[in-house]
């Protein structure tokens, strides 16, 4: 059990100015399961790698349990790592890849087994013990690389996209199951995935990443209701915000035909700017019944059941403007070709400052 | 008899004691580098994994290379320094001049047909039923000695006097298409030279086949599919699909087999022994640095050699780099 | 797909069912292909190739009457098999100095195992090294030993022989002192593990550094060290490269001449069958049954080698097709 803190730790390639990891700064609970996540070449990965030693902490430093274990090798770190094809060892049986750790270590061969035969028992591999990955399907070979690190007991566990190699039914169960798991053994986790749905289900917290930089960390309600910034915005949630340029009024911004009244700190914070980005999630509207509101002309309709999502384009968008996503009630959604008319719920908007990108107020 | 095979048994028995020796020194020096802790540990299994190769690499080969370019500058008991003397020689004395002229046809002819041959085979068989049997059958000569292929094909050119049943296939044969006095194929100048380039190629092509015919089989089902649907077919599917394909192997291929012929030494010592000017560079090289003692012309005769692998070896070594860095 | 250095072999992936289907409807529309004419090439060409090795093998079963008076081809109207042959060209005395081939097969082996054993063991660790405990330069040096197939092996002949008669000096400064193994086994085995590096680094680099990444890591969380993943992971999984590079080896030394001729001295205590029978296509002159027995006896051990292992065998081909 240990907590883990990155303290402006930087990773920078030999031949690459550009750090692949900037300054990071986060720190993990003891037995918090935070997930990092970020699209790709965030530098998520990079960050877990740092952090099991397999990239190098060129500045700063990275605690666990309160110790800097920047120059240490992986093995000294206390540390148990799932990677995202699971590195199995194909020449040794399931067994033999759950102890080799342990082996490593000098654990004497009956605890080492009698370690082994537990582990399988938590994650239902007892009658796989002696067969070689090979002759295991993609979910036990999953539960295999799962096992290897429960074996060791380590005080933190890492993640490298373990799911992305299932199948997406699958990948819901074992999501299910891992954070369960956690949960149980209250071991400090770490993991990394590009799937934000994961991330949102699974971690006590998430940490965004864009571009070596941390974005914001926080526990995923708050992730979704106030993102920091424009890119925390559009990546948490799916389908994504809509981001629309507005023109800033005495008091509130106009969207097309419509003057949205905007709260007194975002007034504010937005002084002296003449637009502002808005952002919208796509349940923040309802659809009016007279002419009134946004017009939206419907392009797609996705339904899915329970709901539907309705893209279209705003009148005054540009051509190249993401399409304009809303959710609407799956009982009567309205057809591709519909001109129809939507207005947005108060207090659902965020703003943004339209050159950085930063929340306002 | 009995002699024999206990000199036998204790010949083999001081050969496991030395690979014994062998392994333990290995083993002994595994625990010791694994042993070591922290930060001397890379060092030390860099030191201790590369450390032989590269010592072996310097004895072996490096040193030797330099001193031999060394040694081409210096006459025949290496006394006396006699500056290009011996590249003269080599390139003006009038033997020699029939030994570059042969080389360099050994080095057009002898990969060429093979890895024309080669290729033939590959692309027949890439689409035959039972491709493995003739496969295996053509590629054997590739795992057959210099020294056992040369007795193979001297018994093959064979020839006696006419009036006697020949035995040499090659006689045989011709006598059956009606040419009574077959010649004695190996004093036959210019003709012997071929007959021994037939040995190379006899030898060469699997190795050619082979690997072309893994290049032929790494091109996507999907292009032939698609070149089929477009019209092509049979010959042009080959020409203008297959070929192009495969050309960076292909020239592989070739230079490889340049290497080797350039090098090949045992056909022609064992078969003709260089004699009836049949005599190539490398034979020459080593007749002259070992059979007269000529030790500055071996050398310089070495030296052009190692002059004319080099840009084929460097072609290859491009070809490598430009590899590994779309890989 | 220039493959001009094709994997030894890539790590095993299953075939699923609709992959494997897949392959075998792409079998069909290949052997659609085929036609009568292509087949009849097909069997002319491996006739031709298999013709002469079966003339030897032919003439080397038949009695020293029949082999001369007339053709092998005749055979199988008179089949009449004799083993005499084999008899006295491996263990009669009859043949100038040096005596029949017996000896000289033990030597062969002698030669062959630890010169097969010995480079394996060393370009292995070399490979690993440069494949996986990189440091700066590790990619150059890498290049080097591969281009180090430029140095023909005549070039190294006289200074090998040399350094292992008289030692190494510079003026009059001794680098390495008189080692004493001219005409030894020793002599030949360093030579055969010398020249084959080049070719052995490059080819086990090759394999091993296709095997997974993380897998390699997973051992340095794991908590082994870089010997230890050597001899746990790396060496494990390299197992195919291995021995197809060790079947090449061994079928190479087999056929050498030109090593052991240089190194072994001339001498019966150590020269290999390639060397003694050189020397017999000399003296023995015509007698063909005679001669054919002996190649026969030394092409069947690399043939054996050869049939039992082929796909090995392949396999270092296709890896190595830049073998100078």
């Amino acid at each position: 059990m240990a907590d883990v803190r990155y303290i402006n730790a930087t990773c920078l390639y030999e031949g690459n100015p550009v750090p692949a990891i900037n300054s990071l700064n986060l720190e993990i609970g003891d037995g918090e399961f935070m997930v990092l996540v970020g699209p790709s070449g965030s530098g998520k990965s990079t960050a877990l790698r740092m952090l099991a030693g397999l990239e190098p902490v060129s500045t700063g430093e990275i605690d666990i349990g309160g110790v800097n274990v920047s120059n240490r090798a992986p093995k000294d770190r206390d540390i148990a790592m799932v990677f995202q094809n699971y590195a199995l060892y194909p020449h040794m049986s399931v067994a033999e890849n759950m102890g080799f750790a342990l082996k490593l270590k000098g654990v004497p061969k009956e605890e080492r087994d009698r370690k082994v035969v537990e582990a399988a028992k938590l994650l239902d591999l007892e009658k796989y013990l002696d067969r070689k990955p090979k002759a295991l399907s993609g979910g036990q070979r999953q539960r295999v690389a799962m096992g290897r690190a429960i074996v060791r007991e380590p005080s933190v566990f890492l993640m490298d996209e373990p799911l992305s190699n299932l199948d997406a039914k699958l990948r819901v169960e074992t999501r299910a199951n891992i954070a369960n798991l956690q949960a149980r053994l209250g071991t400090t986790t770490v993991y990394v995935t590009h799937d934000q749905v994961e991330a949102m289900t699974m971690g006590n917290r998430v940490a965004v990443l864009k571009d070596g930089v941390l974005q914001q960390v926080d526990t995923p309600r708050n992730l979704y209701d106030r993102p920091t910034n424009a890119f925390v915005a559009a990546f948490i949630g799916s389908p994504a915000m809509n981001l629309r340029q507005a023109k800033l009024v005495d008091d509130g911004a106009v969207l097309g035909a419509v003057t949205l009244p905007l709260p007194r700190p975002v007034l504010e914070a937005a002084k002296g700017l003449s637009t502002i980005t808005l952002g919208m999630r796509p349940e923040a509207f309802t659809i009016s019944s007279d002419e009134t509101g946004l017009a939206l002309d419907v392009k797609l309709v996705e339904e899915l059941g329970a709901d539907a999502y309705v893209y279209g384009t705003l009148s005054g968008d540009s051509p190249e403007e993401r399409p304009f996503v809303i959710r609407a009630g799956g009982a009567a959604p309205p057809r591709i070709g519909d001109l129809i008319h939507i207005s947005i719920l108060v207090g659902q908007e965020h703003a943004f400052h339209p050159d950085t990108g930063e929340r306002l107020g | 008899m009995a002699s024999t095979l206990s000199d036998s048994l204790s010949k083999l028995f001081g050969v496991i004691e030395a690979v014994g020796g062998f392994v333990a020194i290995v083993l002994i020096i595994f625990f010791v580098a694994g042993r070591a802790t922290g930060r001397l540990q890379r060092p030390l299994t860099v030191l201790v994994c590369l450390g032989p190769a590269l010592v072996l690499l310097l004895i072996g080969l490096v040193v030797p290379a330099i001193r031999t370019m060394y040694l081409s500058f210096l006459n025949s008991d290496s006394k006396k320094v006699i500056g290009f003397r011996n590249f003269w020689w080599v390139f003006t004395d009038p033997n020699n001049r029939g030994v570059l002229i042969r080389t360099g046809e050994w080095l057009i002819i002898a990969p060429l047909f093979a890895t024309g041959f080669g290729l033939l085979v590959a692309v027949l068989v890439d689409r035959m039923k039972h491709q493995s049997i003739p496969k295996s059958l053509i590629f054997l000569p590739t795992a057959i000695s210099f020294v056992g292929a040369s007795i193979i094909w001297k018994f093959i050119y064979t020839t006696r006097a006419s009036g006697q049943q020949q035995i040499g296939l090659l006689s045989a044969v011709v006598i059956k298409l009606g040419w009574s006095h077959p010649p004695n194929w190996l004093l036959s100048i210019p003709l012997n030279t071929f007959l021994l380039m037939v040995i190379m190629i006899w030898i060469q092509t699997g190795f050619a086949m082979v690997v072309l015919a893994a290049a032929l089989k790494g091109i996507p089902d999907e292009i032939l599919e698609a070149a089929r649907m477009d019209g092509a077919g049979g010959f042009k599917l080959f020409r203008s699909v297959q070929i192009p394909m495969i050309r960076g192997t292909l020239i592989v291929v070739i230079t490889t087999i340049m290497i080797a012929t350039l090098k090949v030494f045992d056909i022609v010592r064992t078969v003709t022994g260089g004699n009836f000017n049949t005599q190539v560079l490398s034979n020459k090289m080593y007749s002259e640095t070992f059979v007269n003692f000529e030790t500055g012309r071996g050398s310089a005769l070495a030296v052009v050699l190692f002059l004319a692998v080099m840009p084929l070896v460097a072609y290859n070594v491009l070809q490598m780099k430009r590899e590994r860095a779309t890989r | 797909m220039t493959t001009t250095t094709p994997p030894i072999a890539t790590a095993p992936v299953p075939l699923t069912g609709a992959e494997a289907a897949r392959v075998s409807d792409v079998k069909k529309v290949r052997r659609a292909f085929s036609s009568p004419i292509a087949s009849l090439l097909v069997v002319i060409l491996t006739v031709l190739w298999t013709v002469p090795t079966f003339g030897l093998l032919v003439t080397s079963l038949r009695t020293k009457a029949d082999a001369n008076s007339n053709g092998w081809w005749t055979f199988l109207a008179h089949p009449h098999v004799t083993l005499a042959n084999y008899n006295s060209i491996l263990f009669s005395n009859s043949f100038g100095g040096g005596g029949g081939l017996f000896p000289y097969m033990v030597n062969s082996l002698a030669i062959c195992i630890p010169a097969t054993l010995i480079p394996i063991a060393i370009a292995s660790m070399a490979a690993y090294v440069l494949a996986w405990v990189r440091f700066k330069g590790s990619d150059f040096i890498f290049f080097v030993i591969f281009a180090l197939q430029v140095v023909p092996l005549q070039m190294s002949l006289v200074p090998l022989l040399q350094l292992y008669s008289g030692g190494a000096h510079i003026g009059s400064f001794t680098i390495l002192p008189k080692l004493h193994i001219a005409g030894t086994y020793t002599a030949i085995w360093l030579s055969h593990t010398m020249f084959s590096l080049p070719l052995a680094v490059f080819l086990l680099h090759n394999f091993m550094s296709q095997l997974p990444s993380s897998v390699i890591e997973a051992a340095r969380v794991d908590g082994a060290g870089p010997m230890r993943i050597f001899r746990s992971v790396v060496l494990p999984l390299a197992t195919p490269a291995i021995a197809s590079f060790g079947i090449f080896q061994f079928i190479w030394v087999w056929n050498d001449l030109l090593v052991a001729l240089t190194f072994g001295g001339g001498s019966p205590k150590v020269q290999p069958l390639t060397a003694r029978l050189s020397q017999l296509t000399g003296s023995l002159g015509s007698k063909w049954e005679l001669l054919t027995a002996g190649g026969f006896i030394s092409i069947v051990i690399p043939m054996i080698v050869f049939f039992a292992l082929q796909r090995y065998f392949v396999r270092g081909l296709l890896a190595g097709s830049v073998k100078g």
